[in-house]
């Protein structure tokens, strides 16, 4: 060490994004990644800790410092083949994750400093390996015979399938959509996760050498006895939380009121944003209100201001601490020039003759003592109504279990909710040969933890298998 | 993809579409339907599936052009393939032993109704069908509907078939004039034609069933996007119906939600036609 001088902290390294001014005019990624340069300076910041607690804080445990130390030894490839023993799809969760909740909030250097930007750094290495066209196929495995339905082309099923086919057995996916991806294609938009990068992740898992087979509603096209019954020793159910939830309150059904299930679906899933170039048209409204504060209404409310909007507006009824949206997210909407309404309710909308809504009564809220989520209950001040004109808007309230398949498969053991229960170590159902993992076991939640339980359910699914 | 195995051109505007689909042939029952997307950049269109053939492992569709989507399916050819189609959606006709069932079809409606009439048929209804269309090169299936009926009605707008009128006025000479007996009508086709039925035999006290044709995207429940209100609630038309109890049906709030996408659907259509 050198007498006199103090070692230069490097500052955490700002991950590089389109202009807020234009970048909410168009659809590309707002995060346009790091440079190796950037990615090096980053690295280097990582103190390599003997008891790295970030690990700890990871859904799916990848070991961050070894993925973070081959970076620095310019070992880009090796840093992602590392990701990928314990992740399969980096190049999404290192767009997606809220890692400010997991591994970034562990980091030992966030106490006196801000962490290490894992997630970036997570992202630099998957993207490399993308773009220089280095991605390697695993060697194919010995085959066991037995054969795995998967239920769902979403994060945990494309997590369990590409484990299980590394393991040797033979999987096959059944997605009702017509593109694979799930929330991932139908919930995330473009501007943060392009599908492109997306289908090349689902293409991995495919070359992986599982099925996946499109056009496929299990429990109507096919049932999952059927499946027990015939080629199959087992099955993964990972169809998502995908029924919409609405608030029931006067005037919903009025033309220009959207679940964010059904704006998203058009937007991302069916490409309504380039309409008409796609088919599908979506009302691009002027003054557009999304109800929410998680993801899905960041989501909504940035895509309305894509589409023109000028005035895109958030109604949420808790306050700023509350909101369950990424950090990232909420920063980049306020960037973006969206209007926070917080500590407020929709009441009522009303419309014009021809049945469009265009206005809403909202009442102001006030925090009172924690509810069941842990978070303080937001009680209406009495008094406190007010309008404002909108001509879109967006219900981002939440999702629940689709009952769709629980209904046409009675052993199925659901609980109140419709979710269906399962194992939180394993993922198995009291339903002989069948597991299941991701939103339909724990209600909506993050693209991670649906891996995470799709990475559990496989090994536990590949030690029953070789019991048969 | 799907391969079309047959393409029948019944009038300019009606096609008549036989599709390789064996899952969807093997499992689908009367009432239901398909979600297809004809090409990559196309939209997701619910269509009734009028007949299916299991051992051959095809099901049978018909379209009437109205609008851009309807147009490229109304222009496929023998041969061509349609990128997705994803079925049998919605909950299987409920058919029971009535007594005697009036079955009416309007336009396309008729074909989609006619898996319906047979099913009520096998079940020892006595069967009567009405069918209308606005002229006589609009009515479709009329050879199986005398199959699958005891007695076969038809109507057009304007008399170049069958009796001149709308098959309200036909239902109404049943049952005013001939003093017909009615246990059950089950209406398919437009949604005024519909309505207007349903506006028919609610004083009569008549059990009516409709199956609603409402807008939408994945079929399987999870937009919201075909809601409609039926007996007060919130329905999906895509896995509650498409069939629902007639008189319990807001047919306001249903047309209102039709018309959202107008000008939006004017625009691709008089592109298309244009190209």
């Amino acid at each position: 060490m050198t007498e006199g001088t103090k070692k230069e902290k490097t500052p955490r390294q700002k991950i590089p994004e389109q202009n807020p001014a234009i970048r909410s005019k168009n659809f590309n990624e707002v995060n346009l990644g790091y440079t190796e340069e950037m990615a090096l300076l980053e690295a280097k910041r990582c103190i390599q800790c003997k008891n790295p607690r970030c690990v700890k804080g990871c859904p799916v445990e990848i070991d961050i410092p070894a993925f973070i130390k081959k970076i620095c030894e310019h070992d880009y490839i090796g840093s992602v083949l590392k990701i990928k023993e314990a992740n399969g799809l980096p190049a999404v969760c290192g767009r997606v994750c809220p890692q400010e909740d997991q591994c970034e909030k562990e980091c030992i250097l966030g106490i006196k400093d801000k962490p290490v930007a894992i997630g970036n750094l997570e992202r630099f290495v998957a993207d490399y390996e993308r773009e220089k066209d280095l991605v390697k196929k695993p060697a194919v495995p010995k085959q066991t015979g037995k054969a795995v339905a998967v239920v769902g082309a979403g994060p945990a099923g494309l997590t369990c399938a590409g484990d299980l086919a590394k393991m040797g057995h033979k999987v096959t996916i059944f997605e009702a959509l017509h593109i694979s991806g799930g929330v991932l294609v139908y919930g995330i938009p473009e501007f943060r996760l392009p599908k492109a990068i997306l289908q090349k992740e689902v293409d991995f898992v495919s070359s992986l050498g599982v099925e996946i087979k499109n056009n496929s509603l299990v429990g109507k096209t096919m049932t999952i006895n059927e499946m027990l019954d015939g080629e199959f020793d087992a099955v993964f159910i990972a169809n998502g939380a995908g029924l919409p939830m609405f608030m029931n309150i006067p005037g919903e059904n009025l033309n220009g009121i959207y679940s964010s299930n059904e704006y998203l679906t058009r937007s991302n899933l069916m490409k309504a944003y380039a309409f008409p170039k796609y088919d599908t048209p979506i009302i691009k409204g002027n003054s557009v209100a999304v109800v929410g504060g998680g993801n899905t209404a960041m989501d909504s409310v940035r895509t309305a201001k894509r589409l023109g909007a000028e005035r895109a507006m958030i109604i949420y009824r808790r306050s700023p601490e509350e909101m369950p949206a990424r950090i990232e997210e909420i920063h980049h909407a306020e960037e973006e020039g969206i209007e926070f309404h917080l500590l407020t309710n929709p009441i009522e909308y009303f419309g014009d003759d021809k049945g469009w809504v265009k206005k809403v009564r909202c009442i102001k809220m006030e925090l009172g003592e924690p509810d069941d989520s842990g978070r303080r209950r937001p009680i209406p001040k009495e008094g406190s109504e007010f309008e404002m004109d909108v001509d879109v808007v967006v219900v981002a309230i939440g999702t629940k279990a689709n009952p769709l398949l629980s209904q046409t498969t009675p052993e199925l053991p659901i609980n109140k909710w419709g979710y269906i229960v399962a194992d939180e170590q394993t993922g198995k159902t009291t339903m002989e040969g069948v597991w299941a993992g991701g939103d339909i076991v724990t209600g909506g939640a993050t693209v991670i933890l649906a891996m995470g339980a799709g990475k559990r359910a496989a090994r536990s699914i590949n030690e029953y298998l070789q019991t048969k | 993809m799907f391969k079309i195995i047959n393409k029948e051109q019944l009038h300019p505007s009606i096609a008549k579409l036989e599709i390789e689909a064996p899952l969807i042939a093997r499992k689908r029952k009367a009432g239901q339907f398909v979600i297809l997307r004809v090409n990559d950049t196309g939209e997701r269109i619910p269509i009734t599936i009028a007949d299916s053939d299991p051992e051959k492992g095809t099901i049978t569709i018909y379209v009437q052009e109205i609008g851009k989507s309807s147009a490229l399916v109304n222009s496929l050819k023998t041969g061509d393939s349609i990128s997705d189609v994803l079925g049998p959606l919605g909950r299987p006709t409920h058919i029971k032993k009535f007594g005697t069932v009036v079955i009416i079809g309007g336009g396309v409606g008729t074909a989609e109704a006619l898996p319906i009439a047979q099913e009520f048929k096998n079940a020892g209804n006595n069967v009567i069908a009405i069918v209308g269309a606005r002229e006589a090169g609009l009515l479709v299936g009329l050879e199986k509907m005398a199959e699958y009926s005891h007695r076969l009605i038809v109507c057009t707008d304007d008399g170049s078939k069958g009796v001149k009128g709308f098959v309200t006025e036909a239902l109404r000479q049943l049952k005013e004039d001939e003093k017909i007996h009615i246990d059950y009508v089950l209406a398919v086709g437009p949604l005024p034609m519909m309505r207007a039925v349903s506006n028919m035999t609610k004083p009569w006290s008549i059990k009516t069933e409709i199956s609603l044709n409402s807008i939408m995207i994945d079929g399987t429940g999870m937009c919201g996007g075909c809601r409609v209100t039926v007996g007060g609630e919130t329905r999906f038309v895509c896995v509650d119906g498409p069939e629902f109890d007639a008189h319990e049906v807001d047919f306001d709030l249903l047309q209102q939600r039709q018309r959202i996408y107008l000008s939006q659907e004017k625009e691709s259509y008089e592109s298309f036609k244009k190209a």
